[in-house]
């Protein structure tokens, strides 16, 4: 019981601080609302395919900035398309770095483009780290016999 | 006294409309099921959209692209496998930044065949365009939603389909 208790309040102090820290958004929030018993796994699978498409477009904007003539419009296509899929996941950091992300390749600016493609590996992986915990969090609720705090 | 009765009679008459129109809103045509066709690129917003829809009782066919979505309409000039009669679409959701074909130019191929132009068409969008939201609706989308898209928008889309007569 002690256990339990202290486990569901590390949960709910950690979302918070997710959702403080800028980490998530109340998109991710959406996005857990859709789980249920009949798809115990969504928040889960929806994360992975995000990581996944995220790894993806980060080495194809990588090499498109490779090239000697970069071609800005293929890096922007790349771009918006992790900016859609980090929003509807609600990956709040990632989303706002691709907004920046969009004016560089915009100038043209290849440097700006290559500082920003940085800042998002540094967010998918920080964003990957937290969400493991948080999911690492849940599954030792679960196993206590306890249920996942709702948030708000 | 008489006016108390009057608004009383007044009300059970409401309800009673009500009722009816409820029992037809309810289906869709006897027993079949709301039957959305989801178009998008992208591997995250298809699997949200897919589980969007089924919470909401929508049967769902999801597809990744503007010309995958009229091989499944059988309107892409090669024979389709599913037959025209069999196939009944109540909806078609689409996002509209697509490689390929947009959007908007699935629109305008629905709206111009004779067998789906009369399907709803919805056009999902991160971004607040005025002119490409004014372009969709002219050309005859439904509504342009956008992105993310949430569960309200989903159950608000269905009730005014479902509902609506003659919209």
């Amino acid at each position: 019981m002690d256990i339990l208790n202290q486990l569901q309040r590390q949960y709910t102090d950690f979302t918070a601080l997710l959702y403080r820290e800028g980490f998530v958004d109340e998109n991710f929030t959406q996005v857990q609302k859709l789980q249920d018993e009949s798809s115990p796994d969504f928040v889960v699978e929806v994360v992975s395919l995000f990581f996944e498409d995220c790894e993806k477009l980060v080495n194809n904007m990588a090499e498109a900035l490779e090239q000697q003539d970069v071609d800005f419009k293929q890096v922007d296509s790349h771009v918006h398309q992790l900016k859609g899929s980090s929003s509807s996941m609600g990956a709040a950091r990632i989303k706002n770095v691709c907004i920046a992300f969009k004016t560089f390749c915009e100038a043209q600016n290849r440097e700006g483009c290559l500082r920003c493609l940085q800042q998002v590996n540094h967010e998918h992986t920080q964003l990957k780290t937290n969400l493991q915990a948080l999911f690492t969090l849940e599954r030792q609720i679960v196993a206590n016999g306890g249920s996942i705090p709702v948030m708000q | 006294m008489f006016s108390g009765d009057m608004a009383t009679a007044d009300e059970i008459l409401r309800r009673s409309l009500t009722d009816e129109v409820g029992v037809s809103k309810g289906s869709v045509s006897g027993s079949e099921e709301f039957h959305v066709l989801a178009v998008d690129d992208s591997f995250v917003d298809r699997k949200v959209i897919e589980r969007l829809l089924k919470i909401s009782s929508c049967k769902v066919t999801v597809v990744e692209s503007g010309s995958r979505a009229l091989q499944y309409l059988g309107l892409d000039g090669e024979k389709s496998s599913v037959g025209f009669n069999d196939l009944k679409i109540n909806l078609i959701m689409t996002d509209y930044s697509m490689p390929g074909m947009t959007g908007y130019e699935l629109l305008k191929k629905i709206k111009e065949s004779s067998a789906f132009r009369e399907i709803p068409v919805v056009i999902m969008s991160s971004e607040n365009i005025l002119t490409r939201i004014d372009r969709c609706l002219e050309e005859g989308a439904e509504e342009y939603i956008i992105k993310p898209v949430k569960l309200s928008d989903v159950k608000r889309i269905k009730d005014v389909i479902m509902g609506g007569d003659g919209k």
